[in-house]
């Protein structure tokens, strides 16, 4: 053993963290709100400004959907929401963040709509309360109307099969699969 | 057509440095001539493949070839033609076609200019950069091949990230790359000589010009970088500890440290284990920095996308070359010897502290880099460290290399005797206090700790390193005047005088910015700092690929207009984005600093003003020390030493070739 091996081992060291560092997910932030109900909201709908529909109206379990016209990346995963709603039967509640209406219903009009109906949401108040910072964001809610989970970022086939699916299962969304 | 030649040229060309790094070191090892000749003409050739499948990856950029994946992904037809060339570093797959080009474009450098080296050595130096380059080659060509169609071909491009649509940030990562790879010349250097067995005085004089060169395009890289941060964030910050940003700031540190330490070698020769364990530092941090942008273990706003099976590559990668490195240096360094005896109060020891302190800030940053990464991996918690760790531990640090700087170059070689250098440095530590006092009360209300800390830490060094440069133009330049000194020795107090002026910068400006965020109406004014900034209104401009809300404000001072600044608001057209392009009247001075934000309710829009004094001056500080860097490279004894050297290096060879490898 001679006095320099000492360099070896924390080199040896370093790379094990490295190592276990690539099976993590950096950028899974656990939210906050995982596990409370989710905050209280009156708001109008995308489609009908008149209808005003609150934290009551959306009886889980189901995915709540942040989402606008303007964000790329939503446009990215809306295939996928379609899928979901349309061949899976999942329900599916849409927040539309930050967007202006006339916007949001030509973007569904276009694309299709997934959404039961989506939340009106454009001075981004209750994305504050719902701890929304990036777009697109998808909550599961519960029975109970508890959060169960929250995925940030679009979603693609894999977040859906792996956790979206298994999860809405467990919380007794019988139509799901 | 012409995708599929570069990506060929590609192929060949990690042959090409498959064999520059195999069979020459075989030859060197076993002294057949044949052999360790190839590596010369391999490497001018992989480095012309290199230069062929660039060129036709930025053709394909210029011609909108959507069918290529890559640029599908990462331009578009309407963007203008020198960001497409920008484009072609914009993300992960090209950057990294970039940092094997340039590593090619060292290696042929090294083929060039190698006057002094003997044969054998310079096929090992060689063939060291052509296995690092082959396993980078063979990295994109497996996980990240930038010249993969996509089929069917998409219609349009996805754009260039908006955030990289900057002319600084387009050659910050060349330059920053350029540094990054150009430790590996020093860390071949290094792995050469300890399968060589021949560690000397020659072996770092050799290395030194390689290091400062690539240490110069490093600074300029992160000042780059920082300058960026500045401008285009949108925050008026100008380092913000992330871990990316560490990862380019850890090599440096080294980087400086074996500058430092080099010279020891050079002149004294001693610390040769340390310097060579320092070369291979460098380059590995570099390589950590690679791992750790593009593995995604990390958040950082740098990361590219994270794929699992590129962070396993790179890391194999690191174990086989970092571990490699370092297992032979463990194995090889109990027998280098350095002659060069010192007393405790020398130049070699000041320098030895200079090592200890740029070390230990690096260790501090690796720290505060990985630790949380540990707290994740053992399932702990999930944290992030922030400029408040970094900022506790760094700034003390420095002071302490600030200190540092301004004894060392006093100290004579060997041997300093301590009433002369006390006498000497008395006067410059008293007028560096007195200095700070004032400047810490003319700035603020009354003196704070930290300003007055940071002002007698930047005159400190400021006033030794001009009376060192006055006392060694005293002694030397009757005859020759100022061409009496070597550049070397300007190249060190340009060098100092950088730090100087970058710790003024940092002092000032941390303590005595100022800023507002205000909702204006049009007409509407801000007072900050004596300033009177009006928002004059908002216009629509539209730009090649973006729209933009073009504010006016102008700026008045006690009546006197000041200047018109035009902050951006800018929005993308491909990736709808929405871009803050800050507004910055500059002066040596201060900077007065404009963002605008979103509009607010009523047709108001929200205005940042920031003032920010001196903060130019951490911008030029940070250019003086790579003017320092450049003017040390320069150096006459690099180029006289090396004609010198070849008379007894022709010997050398000879045994070397007899004794095989020692």
């Amino acid at each position: 053993m001679n006095r320099y091996n000492w360099i070896v081992v924390v080199f040896v060291l370093l790379v094990a963290l490295l190592a276990a560092g690539l099976r993590l997910d950096p950028t899974r932030v656990p939210s906050p709100l995982v596990g409370k109900p989710m905050p209280p909201f009156s708001a109008a709908t995308v489609h009908a400004p008149q209808r005003v529909v609150g934290d009551g109206q959306l009886p889980g379990p189901a995915l709540v959907n942040v989402w606008a016209s303007w964000c790329a990346a939503c446009h990215h995963e809306h295939p996928v929401l379609l899928a979901l709603a349309n061949d899976l039967r999942v329900p599916i509640y849409g927040m539309n963040y930050k967007d202006r209406r006339e916007d949001a219903v030509a973007w569904l009009g276009r694309l299709g709509d997934p959404y039961i109906f989506s939340v009106f949401d454009g001075d981004g108040r209750i994305g504050l309360d719902w701890g929304v910072y990036g777009v697109p964001e998808t909550f599961v809610i519960d029975a109970d109307g508890v959060i169960r989970y929250k995925h940030i970022g679009p979603l693609d086939d894999d977040d859906v099969e792996q956790v979206l699916l298994p999860l809405l299962a467990d919380l007794g969304a019988g139509r799901a699969r | 057509m012409i995708v599929e030649l570069g990506h060929f040229a590609l192929v060949l060309a990690f042959v090409v440095a498959a064999v520059q790094g195999t069979l020459p070191l075989a030859g060197a090892h076993y002294g057949v001539a044949p052999l360790y000749r190839l590596a010369l003409p391999a490497a001018r050739l992989q480095f012309l493949l290199l230069v062929l499948s660039y060129a036709a990856l930025s053709a394909a950029f210029l011609q909108d070839d959507f069918s290529v994946r890559y640029i599908a992904q990462h331009s578009s037809a309407a963007l203008p033609t020198y960001y497409k060339l920008a484009a072609v570093w914009g993300a992960h797959e090209g950057s990294l076609l970039l940092w094997i080009l340039i590593l090619g474009a060292w290696t042929f450098a090294v083929t060039l200019f190698n006057r002094g080296l003997t044969e054998v050595f310079l096929a090992r130096v060689l063939a060291v950069m052509g296995l690092v380059a082959a396993g980078f080659m063979l990295f994109t060509l497996a996980t990240s091949n930038p010249f993969e169609r996509l089929f069917p071909a998409a219609a349009a491009g996805r754009d260039l990230n908006p955030l990289l649509q900057d002319p600084g940030l387009t050659i910050h990562p060349p330059m920053l790359y350029m540094g990054y790879v150009g430790f590996s010349v020093a860390f071949a250097f290094a792995v050469s000589a300890l399968l060589d067995g021949r560690l000397d005085g020659r072996w770092a004089r050799w290395s030194r010009p390689w290091v400062l060169a690539a240490w110069v395009f490093l600074t300029i890289g992160i000042t780059l970088g920082s300058w960026w941060a500045y401008h285009e964030l949108g925050w008026g910050g100008w380092w913000f500890w992330d871990p990316v940003e560490n990862a380019s700031f850890m090599p440096w540190l080294v980087g400086t440290a074996l500058l430092h330490s080099l010279a020891v070698t050079e002149k004294r020769n001693a610390f040769k284990g340390w310097t060579v364990l320092l070369a291979i530092l460098a380059f590995s941090l570099s390589l950590l920095g690679t791992f750790l942008v593009r593995s995604g273990v990390l958040v950082s706003v740098h990361a590219f996308a994270s794929d699992p099976e590129r962070g396993v590559f790179i890391l194999l990668f690191l174990v086989v070359a970092v571990g490699g490195s370092l297992a032979l240096y463990a194995w090889r360094a109990p027998r280098i010897r350095s002659t060069g005896v010192f007393d405790f109060l020398s130049r070699e020891n000041l320098l030895l502290i200079n090592n200890v302190i740029l070390l230990v800030t690096m260790f501090t940053i690796l720290i505060g880099t990985l630790y949380p990464l540990a707290l994740d991996a053992l399932g702990l918690d999930k944290i992030s460290v922030g400029a408040p760790y970094f900022s506790a531990v760094f700034v003390p640090l420095m002071l302490l290399a600030a200190l540092a700087a301004g004894v060392g170059p006093a100290v004579q070689w060997k041997r300093s005797s301590p009433h002369p250098l006390l006498r000497r440095l008395r006067a410059p530590l008293a007028v560096a206090l007195v200095a700070a006092l004032v400047l810490a009360a003319v700035f603020g209300d009354g003196v704070s700790p930290g300003v007055f800390i940071g002002a007698a830490a930047g005159s400190w060094v400021l006033l030794t390193t001009a009376l060192n440069l006055g006392r060694r133009l005293r002694r030397d330049g009757p005859r020759g005047g100022l061409r009496s000194l070597p550049l070397s020795f300007y190249g060190m107090s340009t060098a100092h005088l950088g730090l100087a002026l970058f710790i003024f910068g940092v002092t000032f400006s941390s303590a005595y910015s100022e800023e507002k965020m205000v909702h204006l109406q049009d007409g509407q004014s801000v007072e900050l700092a004596g300033y009177k900034f009006v928002f004059e209104g908002v216009a629509d401009r539209e730009g090649p690929n973006y729209m933009s809300k073009e504010g006016r404000v102008g700026v008045f001072r006690g009546g006197e207009p000041v200047a018109v600044l035009h902050p951006e608001r800018r929005t993308y057209r491909v990736q709808s984005d929405a871009m803050t392009e800050a507004a910055v009247d500059a002066s040596p001075l201060r900077d007065l600093y404009v963002a605008m934000g979103e509009e607010v309710e009523g047709g108001r829009r929200e205005v940042r003003v920031y003032y920010k004094p001196l903060i130019r001056w951490i911008w030029l500080g940070a250019m003086l020390m790579a003017l320092g860097g450049v003017l040390s490279a320069s150096d006459a004894r690099y180029r006289v030493a090396r004609r010198a050297v070849r008379a007894d290096s022709a010997r050398a060879d000879g045994s070397a070739r007899a004794g095989g490898a020692a």
